[in-house]
Protein backbone atom coordinates (compact mmCIF):
# COMPACT_ATOMS: atom_id res chain seq x y z
CA UNK A 1 0.00 0.00 0.00
CA UNK A 2 1.40 3.13 -1.38
CA UNK A 3 0.83 5.85 1.51
CA UNK A 4 1.08 9.57 -0.46
CA UNK A 5 2.43 12.93 1.37
CA UNK A 6 -0.92 14.35 0.31
CA UNK A 7 -2.52 11.13 2.29
CA UNK A 8 -0.31 11.85 5.47
CA UNK A 9 -1.57 15.80 5.08
CA UNK A 10 -5.29 14.78 4.87
CA UNK A 11 -4.49 12.45 8.15
CA UNK A 12 -2.91 15.88 9.99
CA UNK A 13 -5.61 17.97 9.55
CA UNK A 14 -8.22 15.83 10.55
CA UNK A 15 -5.82 15.60 13.47
CA UNK A 16 -5.35 18.80 13.91
CA UNK A 17 -1.90 18.44 13.56
CA UNK A 18 -0.24 21.07 11.54
CA UNK A 19 2.65 19.26 9.71
CA UNK A 20 5.65 20.55 7.23
CA UNK A 21 6.15 19.61 3.32
CA UNK A 22 9.17 17.97 4.73
CA UNK A 23 7.62 16.33 7.72
CA UNK A 24 4.73 15.03 5.34
CA UNK A 25 7.86 13.82 3.25
CA UNK A 26 9.25 12.44 6.16
CA UNK A 27 6.17 10.64 7.87
CA UNK A 28 4.56 8.71 4.51
CA UNK A 29 7.06 6.28 4.53
CA UNK A 30 7.28 5.82 8.75
CA UNK A 31 3.43 5.23 7.78
CA UNK A 32 4.07 3.01 5.75
CA UNK A 33 5.76 0.98 7.64
CA UNK A 34 3.62 0.19 10.30
CA UNK A 35 0.60 -0.58 7.91
CA UNK A 36 2.81 -3.32 6.73
CA UNK A 37 3.89 -4.49 9.37
CA UNK A 38 -0.01 -4.41 10.23
CA UNK A 39 -0.88 -6.34 7.28
CA UNK A 40 1.39 -9.11 7.67
CA UNK A 41 -0.70 -10.02 10.97
CA UNK A 42 -3.50 -9.73 8.73
CA UNK A 43 -2.63 -12.64 6.27
CA UNK A 44 -1.98 -14.87 9.95
CA UNK A 45 -5.41 -13.83 10.67
CA UNK A 46 -7.84 -15.86 8.78
CA UNK A 47 -11.69 -15.67 8.26
CA UNK A 48 -11.84 -17.98 11.63
CA UNK A 49 -10.34 -15.77 13.93
CA UNK A 50 -12.37 -13.05 15.51
CA UNK A 51 -10.80 -9.64 15.43
CA UNK A 52 -10.17 -8.94 19.12
CA UNK A 53 -11.04 -5.13 20.36
CA UNK A 54 -10.45 -5.74 24.18
CA UNK A 55 -7.97 -7.68 25.97
CA UNK A 56 -10.64 -8.53 28.92
CA UNK A 57 -13.07 -11.56 27.73
CA UNK A 58 -15.75 -9.49 29.32
CA UNK A 59 -19.45 -8.32 28.32
CA UNK A 60 -22.33 -6.30 29.89
CA UNK A 61 -20.40 -4.18 32.55
CA UNK A 62 -23.25 -1.57 33.61
CA UNK A 63 -23.34 0.81 36.63
CA UNK A 64 -27.05 1.55 38.36
CA UNK A 65 -28.74 4.25 36.80
CA UNK A 66 -28.03 6.67 40.12
CA UNK A 67 -27.17 9.88 40.83
CA UNK A 68 -23.11 10.76 42.14
CA UNK A 69 -22.38 14.07 43.07
CA UNK A 70 -20.48 15.89 40.18
CA UNK A 71 -17.77 17.77 40.38
CA UNK A 72 -17.60 21.09 42.25
CA UNK A 73 -17.69 24.15 39.01
CA UNK A 74 -14.48 26.00 40.03
CA UNK A 75 -12.67 22.97 40.07
CA UNK A 76 -14.22 22.54 36.57
CA UNK A 77 -13.41 25.58 35.53
CA UNK A 78 -10.11 25.73 36.89
CA UNK A 79 -9.04 23.26 33.96
CA UNK A 80 -10.71 25.77 31.22
CA UNK A 81 -8.10 27.52 28.73
CA UNK A 82 -10.63 30.54 29.92
CA UNK A 83 -13.69 30.77 31.44
CA UNK A 84 -16.48 33.66 31.27
CA UNK A 85 -20.46 33.10 32.76
CA UNK A 86 -19.94 30.18 34.22
CA UNK A 87 -18.63 28.59 30.99
CA UNK A 88 -15.94 26.95 29.06
CA UNK A 89 -14.70 29.81 26.54
CA UNK A 90 -13.31 29.25 23.35
CA UNK A 91 -12.22 30.64 20.25
CA UNK A 92 -14.57 31.86 17.38
CA UNK A 93 -15.74 28.33 15.52
CA UNK A 94 -15.31 28.90 12.08
CA UNK A 95 -16.76 26.57 9.11
CA UNK A 96 -20.11 25.77 10.66
CA UNK A 97 -23.34 27.31 11.61
CA UNK A 98 -24.63 25.38 14.76
CA UNK B 1 -29.76 35.69 -0.37
CA UNK B 2 -32.57 33.65 0.30
CA UNK B 3 -32.18 31.20 -2.57
CA UNK B 4 -34.32 30.57 -5.48
CA UNK B 5 -36.94 28.08 -5.01
CA UNK B 6 -39.76 26.36 -7.13
CA UNK B 7 -43.44 26.37 -6.51
CA UNK B 8 -44.03 22.77 -4.23
CA UNK B 9 -46.84 21.78 -6.84
CA UNK B 10 -44.21 21.98 -9.80
CA UNK B 11 -41.28 20.78 -8.23
CA UNK B 12 -43.59 17.80 -7.24
CA UNK B 13 -44.48 17.29 -11.39
CA UNK B 14 -41.02 17.45 -11.97
CA UNK B 15 -39.22 15.42 -9.47
CA UNK B 16 -39.69 11.98 -6.99
CA UNK B 17 -38.43 13.08 -3.47
CA UNK B 18 -36.50 10.45 -1.51
CA UNK B 19 -36.01 11.33 2.47
CA UNK B 20 -34.20 9.28 5.50
CA UNK B 21 -34.96 10.95 9.02
CA UNK B 22 -32.57 10.90 11.79
CA UNK B 23 -34.21 10.91 15.25
CA UNK B 24 -32.35 11.91 18.70
CA UNK B 25 -33.83 10.91 21.36
CA UNK B 26 -32.68 11.65 25.29
CA UNK B 27 -33.35 9.45 27.19
CA UNK B 28 -34.89 10.17 30.80
CA UNK B 29 -32.62 8.54 32.68
CA UNK B 30 -31.78 9.98 36.09
CA UNK B 31 -27.74 9.84 35.46
CA UNK B 32 -25.95 10.06 32.43
CA UNK B 33 -24.85 7.19 29.81
CA UNK B 34 -21.20 7.25 31.11
CA UNK B 35 -21.03 8.52 34.75
CA UNK B 36 -23.35 9.12 37.36
CA UNK B 37 -23.51 13.15 36.74
CA UNK B 38 -27.76 14.18 36.72
CA UNK B 39 -29.18 14.56 33.56
CA UNK B 40 -32.05 17.37 34.97
CA UNK B 41 -33.07 19.70 32.74
CA UNK B 42 -32.32 23.78 33.33
CA UNK B 43 -29.35 23.39 35.82
CA UNK B 44 -26.81 26.29 36.05
CA UNK B 45 -23.93 25.90 33.95
CA UNK B 46 -21.25 23.41 34.03
CA UNK B 47 -22.82 21.81 37.40
CA UNK B 48 -23.57 18.50 36.42
CA UNK B 49 -19.82 17.77 34.95
CA UNK B 50 -17.15 14.97 36.23
CA UNK B 51 -13.90 13.70 34.85
CA UNK B 52 -15.59 11.23 32.36
CA UNK B 53 -18.16 13.42 31.04
CA UNK B 54 -15.21 16.53 30.99
CA UNK B 55 -12.63 13.78 28.76
CA UNK B 56 -10.28 14.58 32.08
CA UNK B 57 -7.61 11.84 31.56
CA UNK B 58 -7.23 8.37 32.95
CA UNK B 59 -11.18 8.89 33.83
CA UNK B 60 -12.91 5.66 32.27
CA UNK B 61 -16.66 5.71 31.49
CA UNK B 62 -19.11 2.75 32.80
CA UNK B 63 -22.53 1.68 30.59
CA UNK B 64 -25.20 2.86 32.06
CA UNK B 65 -27.67 -0.07 32.69
CA UNK B 66 -31.14 1.67 32.18
CA UNK B 67 -29.90 2.93 29.20
CA UNK B 68 -29.18 0.11 27.57
CA UNK B 69 -33.02 -1.19 28.64
CA UNK B 70 -34.14 1.71 27.18
CA UNK B 71 -32.42 1.08 24.17
CA UNK B 72 -33.84 -2.56 23.76
CA UNK B 73 -37.07 -1.46 24.44
CA UNK B 74 -37.27 0.98 22.11
CA UNK B 75 -36.10 -1.03 19.63
CA UNK B 76 -38.26 -3.85 20.07
CA UNK B 77 -41.43 -1.64 20.00
CA UNK B 78 -39.84 -0.23 16.23
CA UNK B 79 -40.04 -4.34 15.34
CA UNK B 80 -36.21 -3.92 15.17
CA UNK B 81 -34.10 -7.34 16.14
CA UNK B 82 -31.60 -6.94 18.89
CA UNK B 83 -28.27 -7.41 18.50
CA UNK B 84 -26.49 -10.53 20.41
CA UNK B 85 -23.37 -8.52 21.07
CA UNK B 86 -22.13 -5.14 19.79
CA UNK B 87 -19.92 -2.80 20.78
CA UNK B 88 -19.41 0.69 21.20
CA UNK B 89 -17.00 3.17 19.03
CA UNK B 90 -15.30 6.42 19.08
CA UNK B 91 -16.51 9.00 16.38
CA UNK B 92 -13.46 11.25 16.51
CA UNK B 93 -14.00 15.00 15.53
CA UNK B 94 -12.50 18.36 16.79
CA UNK B 95 -15.45 20.88 17.92
CA UNK B 96 -15.50 22.17 21.34
CA UNK B 97 -19.04 21.00 21.96
CA UNK B 98 -17.41 17.30 23.20
CA UNK B 99 -14.32 17.91 25.51
CA UNK B 100 -12.74 14.47 24.50
CA UNK B 101 -12.32 15.21 20.93
CA UNK B 102 -14.76 12.34 20.33
CA UNK B 103 -18.05 10.79 20.52
CA UNK B 104 -19.11 7.69 22.13
CA UNK B 105 -21.40 6.05 19.81
CA UNK B 106 -22.24 2.81 17.82
CA UNK B 107 -20.72 2.41 14.57
CA UNK B 108 -21.23 -0.79 12.36
CA UNK B 109 -22.63 -2.21 15.20
CA UNK B 110 -26.00 -0.98 16.42
CA UNK B 111 -27.92 -2.27 19.26
CA UNK B 112 -31.25 -2.40 17.22
CA UNK B 113 -31.84 -3.14 13.21
CA UNK B 114 -33.97 -3.93 10.81
CA UNK B 115 -37.55 -2.93 12.18
CA UNK B 116 -40.13 -1.12 10.67
CA UNK B 117 -43.29 1.37 11.88
CA UNK B 118 -46.57 2.18 10.61
CA UNK B 119 -47.48 5.76 10.66
CA UNK B 120 -50.90 7.70 10.17
CA UNK B 121 -51.15 9.63 7.69
CA UNK B 122 -54.42 11.50 7.45
CA UNK B 123 -56.27 8.05 7.92
CA UNK B 124 -53.91 6.04 5.71
CA UNK B 125 -51.26 3.86 6.93
CA UNK B 126 -47.63 4.47 5.88
CA UNK B 127 -45.20 2.11 6.48
CA UNK B 128 -41.19 3.07 6.97
CA UNK B 129 -38.09 1.02 6.99
CA UNK B 130 -35.84 1.47 10.29
CA UNK B 131 -32.28 1.10 9.50
CA UNK B 132 -31.37 1.21 13.14
CA UNK B 133 -31.14 2.46 16.72
CA UNK B 134 -28.15 3.19 18.09
CA UNK B 135 -26.59 4.42 21.12
CA UNK B 136 -24.82 7.31 21.96
CA UNK B 137 -23.78 10.01 24.04
CA UNK B 138 -25.27 13.96 23.54
CA UNK B 139 -22.95 17.36 23.10
CA UNK B 140 -22.18 20.02 25.20
CA UNK B 141 -24.25 23.50 24.73
CA UNK B 142 -22.89 26.16 22.71
CA UNK B 143 -23.29 30.11 23.37
CA UNK B 144 -21.87 31.88 20.65
CA UNK B 145 -20.92 35.48 21.43
CA UNK B 146 -20.44 38.55 19.90
CA UNK B 147 -22.71 37.51 16.59
CA UNK B 148 -25.77 40.04 15.97
CA UNK B 149 -28.47 37.03 16.15
CA UNK B 150 -26.58 34.66 18.51
CA UNK B 151 -25.28 32.09 15.66
CA UNK B 152 -21.80 31.20 15.11
CA UNK B 153 -21.65 33.66 11.89
CA UNK B 154 -20.07 36.88 13.17
CA UNK B 155 -19.28 35.38 16.90
CA UNK B 156 -16.16 36.40 18.22
CA UNK B 157 -15.79 33.81 20.56
CA UNK B 158 -18.12 30.76 21.98
CA UNK B 159 -19.17 29.47 25.57
CA UNK B 160 -19.59 26.17 26.64
CA UNK B 161 -21.89 24.06 28.96
CA UNK B 162 -20.77 20.94 29.38
CA UNK B 163 -24.20 19.90 31.60
CA UNK B 164 -25.49 17.69 28.33
CA UNK B 165 -22.68 16.08 27.23
CA UNK B 166 -22.55 12.86 27.96
CA UNK B 167 -26.55 12.53 28.68
CA UNK B 168 -27.78 9.07 27.11
CA UNK B 169 -29.26 9.78 23.52
CA UNK B 170 -30.87 6.84 21.25
CA UNK B 171 -30.41 7.86 17.26
CA UNK B 172 -33.13 6.40 15.26
CA UNK B 173 -32.61 6.20 11.19
CA UNK B 174 -34.99 5.16 9.29
CA UNK B 175 -34.02 3.87 5.79
CA UNK B 176 -34.31 5.49 2.58
CA UNK B 177 -38.42 6.73 2.44
CA UNK B 178 -39.51 6.60 -1.00
CA UNK B 179 -43.40 6.24 -2.55
CA UNK B 180 -44.33 9.06 -0.29
CA UNK B 181 -44.45 12.18 -3.43
CA UNK B 182 -46.05 14.85 -2.94
CA UNK B 183 -47.02 13.88 0.99
CA UNK B 184 -43.26 13.35 1.73
CA UNK B 185 -43.44 16.18 4.16
CA UNK B 186 -46.54 15.11 5.75
CA UNK B 187 -45.31 11.35 5.97
CA UNK B 188 -42.39 12.97 7.65
CA UNK B 189 -44.13 15.06 10.67
CA UNK B 190 -46.41 12.14 10.86
CA UNK B 191 -43.56 9.75 11.41
CA UNK B 192 -41.96 12.21 13.98
CA UNK B 193 -45.35 12.23 16.09
CA UNK B 194 -45.66 8.47 15.80
CA UNK B 195 -41.76 8.10 17.39
CA UNK B 196 -43.06 11.01 19.99
CA UNK B 197 -46.30 8.83 20.84
CA UNK B 198 -44.55 5.74 20.59
CA UNK B 199 -41.54 6.98 23.12
CA UNK B 200 -43.85 8.73 25.53
CA UNK B 201 -45.70 5.54 25.63
CA UNK B 202 -42.51 3.59 26.38
CA UNK B 203 -41.98 5.89 29.62
CA UNK B 204 -38.20 6.53 28.63
CA UNK B 205 -37.83 10.04 27.18
CA UNK B 206 -39.74 13.62 28.27
CA UNK B 207 -40.10 13.51 24.30
CA UNK B 208 -39.96 17.53 24.48
CA UNK B 209 -38.86 18.95 20.62
CA UNK B 210 -38.81 23.17 22.46
CA UNK B 211 -36.49 20.99 24.86
CA UNK B 212 -34.17 19.69 22.86
CA UNK B 213 -34.93 15.99 23.82
CA UNK B 214 -36.40 15.06 20.27
CA UNK B 215 -34.63 15.94 17.74
CA UNK B 216 -35.19 15.24 14.56
CA UNK B 217 -32.54 15.58 11.05
CA UNK B 218 -34.15 15.40 8.03
CA UNK B 219 -32.50 13.96 4.45
CA UNK B 220 -34.12 14.41 1.35
CA UNK B 221 -33.02 14.10 -1.80
CA UNK B 222 -34.47 14.34 -5.63
CA UNK B 223 -34.63 12.36 -8.63
CA UNK B 224 -36.34 12.85 -12.04
CA UNK B 225 -38.61 9.49 -11.40
CA UNK B 226 -39.30 6.65 -8.84
CA UNK B 227 -36.57 4.74 -11.21
CA UNK B 228 -34.17 6.66 -11.22
CA UNK B 229 -30.71 6.89 -9.22
CA UNK B 230 -30.99 8.25 -6.09
CA UNK B 231 -30.00 12.26 -6.19
CA UNK B 232 -28.00 14.06 -3.82
CA UNK B 233 -28.40 14.99 -0.60
CA UNK B 234 -28.64 17.54 1.93
CA UNK B 235 -29.28 17.00 5.62
CA UNK B 236 -31.26 20.12 7.85
CA UNK B 237 -30.55 20.15 11.09
CA UNK B 238 -32.32 22.53 13.84
CA UNK B 239 -35.64 20.95 13.08
CA UNK B 240 -37.54 21.72 16.14
CA UNK B 241 -41.32 21.23 16.03
CA UNK B 242 -43.57 18.49 14.30
CA UNK B 243 -44.37 21.87 12.18
CA UNK B 244 -40.86 22.68 11.28
CA UNK B 245 -40.19 19.16 10.56
CA UNK B 246 -43.05 19.53 7.83
CA UNK B 247 -42.00 22.94 6.79
CA UNK B 248 -38.31 22.36 6.58
CA UNK B 249 -38.57 19.63 3.99
CA UNK B 250 -41.30 21.36 1.62
CA UNK B 251 -38.78 24.47 1.46
CA UNK B 252 -35.76 22.23 0.91
CA UNK B 253 -37.53 20.14 -1.90
CA UNK B 254 -38.27 23.43 -3.42
CA UNK B 255 -34.92 24.58 -3.28
CA UNK B 256 -33.29 21.65 -4.62
CA UNK B 257 -35.89 21.66 -7.09
CA UNK B 258 -35.04 25.00 -8.53
CA UNK B 259 -31.81 24.11 -8.48
CA UNK B 260 -31.83 21.18 -10.53
CA UNK B 261 -34.01 22.88 -13.17
CA UNK B 262 -31.46 25.31 -13.98
CA UNK B 263 -28.82 22.61 -14.07
CA UNK B 264 -27.01 23.21 -11.16
CA UNK B 265 -26.07 19.88 -9.11
CA UNK B 266 -26.97 20.03 -5.46
CA UNK B 267 -24.59 20.35 -2.98
CA UNK B 268 -24.12 17.09 -0.34
CA UNK B 269 -23.71 19.30 2.84
CA UNK B 270 -25.74 20.34 6.21
CA UNK B 271 -27.84 22.75 6.09
CA UNK B 272 -29.53 24.61 8.92
CA UNK B 273 -32.93 25.55 9.47
CA UNK B 274 -34.49 29.02 10.50
CA UNK B 275 -37.90 28.98 11.74
CA UNK B 276 -38.49 32.77 11.40
CA UNK B 277 -37.81 33.01 7.74
CA UNK B 278 -38.63 29.53 7.05
CA UNK B 279 -35.63 28.86 5.02
CA UNK B 280 -32.21 27.04 5.06
CA UNK B 281 -28.65 27.96 4.57
CA UNK B 282 -25.90 25.49 4.48
CA UNK B 283 -23.85 24.82 7.03
CA UNK B 284 -20.69 22.64 6.46
CA UNK B 285 -19.64 20.47 3.75
CA UNK B 286 -20.60 16.86 5.12
CA UNK B 287 -17.74 14.93 6.12
CA UNK B 288 -17.77 11.70 5.34
CA UNK B 289 -17.91 8.35 7.62
CA UNK B 290 -14.30 7.74 7.37
CA UNK B 291 -13.31 11.05 8.30
CA UNK B 292 -14.38 10.22 11.66
CA UNK B 293 -11.82 7.53 12.01
CA UNK B 294 -14.21 5.16 13.81
CA UNK B 295 -12.75 2.73 16.22
CA UNK B 296 -13.91 -0.27 18.91
CA UNK B 297 -14.17 2.63 21.68
CA UNK B 298 -11.39 0.26 24.25
CA UNK B 299 -12.73 1.40 27.29
CA UNK B 300 -16.10 0.26 27.09
CA UNK B 301 -16.36 -3.95 26.98
CA UNK B 302 -19.22 -5.47 24.24
CA UNK B 303 -22.99 -5.67 25.53
CA UNK B 304 -24.45 -8.92 24.43
CA UNK B 305 -27.72 -8.75 25.91
CA UNK B 306 -28.76 -12.39 26.55
CA UNK B 307 -32.18 -13.69 25.00
CA UNK B 308 -33.94 -13.91 28.26
CA UNK B 309 -33.44 -10.43 28.95
CA UNK B 310 -34.80 -9.34 25.77
CA UNK B 311 -37.77 -11.56 26.18
CA UNK B 312 -38.05 -9.76 29.99
CA UNK B 313 -38.26 -6.15 28.40
CA UNK B 314 -40.47 -7.07 25.36
CA UNK B 315 -42.69 -8.38 28.01
CA UNK B 316 -42.18 -4.49 29.35
CA UNK B 317 -43.47 -3.22 26.17
CA UNK B 318 -46.58 -1.03 26.43
CA UNK B 319 -49.97 -1.16 23.55
CA UNK B 320 -48.72 -0.15 20.40
CA UNK B 321 -50.04 3.13 19.20
CA UNK B 322 -52.05 1.89 16.78
CA UNK B 323 -53.00 -1.09 18.45
CA UNK B 324 -54.46 1.47 21.26
CA UNK B 325 -56.33 3.92 18.68
CA UNK B 326 -58.15 0.56 17.50
CA UNK B 327 -59.33 -0.50 20.87
CA UNK B 328 -60.12 3.06 21.90
CA UNK B 329 -62.30 4.13 18.59
CA UNK B 330 -64.08 0.67 19.55
CA UNK B 331 -64.63 1.70 23.12
CA UNK B 332 -65.69 4.91 22.84
CA UNK B 333 -67.68 4.52 19.79
CA UNK B 334 -66.13 7.65 17.51
CA UNK B 335 -66.11 7.37 14.07
CA UNK B 336 -62.94 6.61 11.86
CA UNK B 337 -62.65 10.66 11.38
CA UNK B 338 -63.42 11.69 14.45
CA UNK B 339 -60.74 9.38 15.80
CA UNK B 340 -58.54 11.01 13.58
CA UNK B 341 -59.20 14.74 14.62
CA UNK B 342 -58.65 13.75 18.28
CA UNK B 343 -55.19 12.22 17.07
CA UNK B 344 -54.28 15.05 15.21
CA UNK B 345 -55.07 17.64 17.71
CA UNK B 346 -53.18 15.96 20.13
CA UNK B 347 -56.23 15.11 22.13
CA UNK B 348 -56.46 10.92 22.70
CA UNK B 349 -54.55 11.14 26.21
CA UNK B 350 -56.39 13.72 27.43
CA UNK B 351 -59.82 12.36 26.41
CA UNK B 352 -58.67 8.61 28.12
CA UNK B 353 -58.05 10.64 31.20
CA UNK B 354 -61.45 12.89 30.98
CA UNK B 355 -63.58 9.44 30.44
CA UNK B 356 -61.25 7.96 33.13
CA UNK B 357 -62.89 10.63 35.59
CA UNK B 358 -66.19 9.81 34.54
CA UNK B 359 -67.15 11.93 31.05
CA UNK B 360 -68.94 10.26 28.54
CA UNK B 361 -66.70 9.59 25.48
CA UNK B 362 -68.58 12.05 23.18
CA UNK B 363 -68.53 15.06 25.28
CA UNK B 364 -65.01 14.49 26.11
CA UNK B 365 -64.64 14.68 22.70
CA UNK B 366 -66.63 17.62 22.00
CA UNK B 367 -64.91 19.89 24.52
CA UNK B 368 -61.31 19.20 23.88
CA UNK B 369 -61.08 19.04 20.17
CA UNK B 370 -63.66 21.63 20.18
CA UNK B 371 -63.65 24.78 22.76
CA UNK B 372 -60.09 23.53 23.79
CA UNK B 373 -58.54 22.95 21.01
CA UNK B 374 -59.72 26.25 19.67
CA UNK B 375 -57.95 28.44 22.94
CA UNK B 376 -54.25 26.23 22.46
CA UNK B 377 -55.07 27.34 19.01
CA UNK B 378 -55.46 31.40 19.33
CA UNK B 379 -52.31 30.94 22.14
CA UNK B 380 -50.39 28.85 19.95
CA UNK B 381 -50.10 26.57 22.75
CA UNK B 382 -50.11 22.60 22.83
CA UNK B 383 -53.46 21.40 23.63
CA UNK B 384 -51.74 19.27 26.91
CA UNK B 385 -50.25 22.62 28.16
CA UNK B 386 -53.22 24.55 28.40
CA UNK B 387 -53.75 25.08 32.58
CA UNK B 388 -56.92 22.70 32.60
CA UNK B 389 -56.88 19.11 33.64
CA UNK B 390 -58.96 16.23 32.11
CA UNK B 391 -60.87 15.70 35.59
CA UNK B 392 -61.93 19.67 35.38
CA UNK B 393 -62.88 19.11 32.39
CA UNK B 394 -64.77 15.95 33.46
CA UNK B 395 -66.63 18.35 36.12
CA UNK B 396 -67.53 20.93 33.35
CA UNK B 397 -69.55 18.20 31.52
CA UNK B 398 -71.57 17.12 35.21
CA UNK B 399 -72.24 20.37 35.92
CA UNK B 400 -73.72 20.31 32.35
CA UNK B 401 -75.65 17.26 33.02
CA UNK B 402 -76.85 18.44 36.19
CA UNK B 403 -78.36 21.29 34.47
CA UNK B 404 -76.12 23.74 36.63
CA UNK B 405 -74.76 25.02 33.44
CA UNK B 406 -75.67 25.18 29.74
CA UNK B 407 -73.05 24.65 26.85
CA UNK B 408 -72.71 28.40 26.07
CA UNK B 409 -72.20 29.12 29.90
CA UNK B 410 -69.69 26.33 29.63
CA UNK B 411 -67.63 28.52 27.68
CA UNK B 412 -66.96 31.19 30.20
CA UNK B 413 -66.44 28.45 33.13
CA UNK B 414 -63.55 27.24 30.39
CA UNK B 415 -62.21 30.73 29.76
CA UNK B 416 -62.29 31.02 34.48
CA UNK B 417 -60.58 27.71 34.40
CA UNK B 418 -57.80 28.38 32.10
CA UNK B 419 -57.73 31.78 33.76
CA UNK B 420 -56.64 30.55 36.99
CA UNK B 421 -59.72 31.02 38.75
CA UNK B 422 -59.85 27.65 40.59
CA UNK B 423 -61.94 24.60 39.81
CA UNK B 424 -65.30 24.69 37.06
CA UNK B 425 -67.81 24.59 40.41
CA UNK B 426 -65.61 27.58 42.19
CA UNK B 427 -65.78 29.55 38.84
CA UNK B 428 -69.41 29.16 38.03
CA UNK B 429 -70.04 30.83 42.09
CA UNK B 430 -67.57 33.13 41.67
CA UNK B 431 -68.97 34.39 37.95
CA UNK B 432 -72.57 33.80 38.82
CA UNK B 433 -72.93 31.30 35.59
CA UNK B 434 -75.34 29.33 37.16
CA UNK B 435 -78.16 28.58 34.71
CA UNK B 436 -81.74 29.74 36.62
CA UNK B 437 -84.75 27.44 36.56
CA UNK B 438 -86.91 29.14 39.19
CA UNK B 439 -90.10 29.58 37.47
CA UNK B 440 -90.78 33.33 39.14
CA UNK B 441 -87.48 34.24 37.42
CA UNK B 442 -88.41 32.68 34.80
CA UNK B 443 -91.98 33.29 34.50
CA UNK B 444 -91.73 37.18 34.37
CA UNK B 445 -89.15 37.09 31.56
CA UNK B 446 -91.46 34.81 29.62
CA UNK B 447 -94.36 36.83 29.90
CA UNK B 448 -92.21 39.84 29.28
CA UNK B 449 -91.05 38.09 25.90
CA UNK B 450 -94.89 37.30 25.00
CA UNK B 451 -95.99 40.88 25.55
CA UNK B 452 -93.31 42.35 23.06
CA UNK B 453 -93.77 39.47 20.32
CA UNK B 454 -97.45 39.33 20.11
CA UNK B 455 -97.70 37.85 16.56
CA UNK B 456 -95.14 35.18 17.57
CA UNK B 457 -97.37 34.95 20.52
CA UNK B 458 -100.40 34.52 18.25
CA UNK B 459 -99.06 32.03 16.16
CA UNK B 460 -97.96 30.09 19.04
CA UNK B 461 -102.03 29.74 20.30
CA UNK B 462 -102.48 29.08 16.45
CA UNK B 463 -100.99 25.72 17.50
CA UNK B 464 -97.52 26.49 15.28
CA UNK B 465 -95.19 25.61 18.43
CA UNK B 466 -91.70 25.80 16.71
CA UNK B 467 -92.38 29.23 16.65
CA UNK B 468 -91.61 28.86 20.86
CA UNK B 469 -88.15 29.16 19.36
CA UNK B 470 -88.09 33.07 19.24
CA UNK B 471 -89.64 33.75 22.33
CA UNK B 472 -86.65 31.21 24.36
CA UNK B 473 -84.54 33.27 21.92
CA UNK B 474 -85.74 36.76 23.74
CA UNK B 475 -85.76 34.98 26.95
CA UNK B 476 -82.12 34.03 26.76
CA UNK B 477 -81.39 37.11 25.56
CA UNK B 478 -82.87 39.13 28.53
CA UNK B 479 -81.47 36.56 30.96
CA UNK B 480 -77.76 37.00 29.17
CA UNK B 481 -77.75 33.10 28.52
CA UNK B 482 -78.09 32.11 31.67
CA UNK B 483 -82.42 30.45 31.51
CA UNK B 484 -82.63 26.73 31.64
CA UNK B 485 -84.01 26.25 27.97
CA UNK B 486 -86.24 23.46 28.35
CA UNK B 487 -88.13 25.23 31.45
CA UNK B 488 -88.46 28.14 29.51
CA UNK B 489 -90.01 26.15 26.67
CA UNK B 490 -92.36 24.67 28.96
CA UNK B 491 -93.37 27.66 30.70
CA UNK B 492 -94.12 29.54 27.08
CA UNK B 493 -96.35 25.98 26.17
CA UNK B 494 -97.98 26.53 29.15
CA UNK B 495 -99.24 29.96 28.69
CA UNK B 496 -100.17 29.44 25.39
CA UNK B 497 -100.98 26.41 24.63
Amino acid sequence: MALTPEDVAKLAALARIDLTGEELQHLAPQLEGILEAVASVQQVADADIPPTSHALPLTNVFRPDEVRPSLPREDVLAGAPAAEEDRFRVPRILGEEA
Amino acid sequence: MSAAVMDYDEALAAFDPVMGLEVHVELSTASKMFCGCSTAFGAPPNTQTCPVCLGLPGALPVVNRTAVESAIRIGLALNCSIAEWCRFARKNYFYPDMPKNYQISQYDEPIAFDGWVEVDVDGEPFRIEIERAHMEEDTGKSLHVGGSTGRIHGASHSLLDYNRSGVPLIEIVTKPITGAGARAPEVARAYVAHLRDLLRALGVSDVRMEQGSLRCDANVSLRPDPAAPLGTRTETKNVNSLRSVERALRYEITRQAALLREGTPVTQETRHWHEDTGTTTAGRSKETAEDYRYFPEPDLVPVAPSREWVEELRATLPEQPHLRRKRLLAEWGYTELEMRDVVSSGALELIEQTVAAGCAPQAARKWWVGELARRANETGSELDALPISPAQVAQLQQLVEAGTINDKLARQVIEGVLAGEGEPAEVVESRGLAVVSDDDALGAAVDAAIAANPDVAEKIRGGKVQAAGALIGAVMKQMRGQADAARVRELILARLG
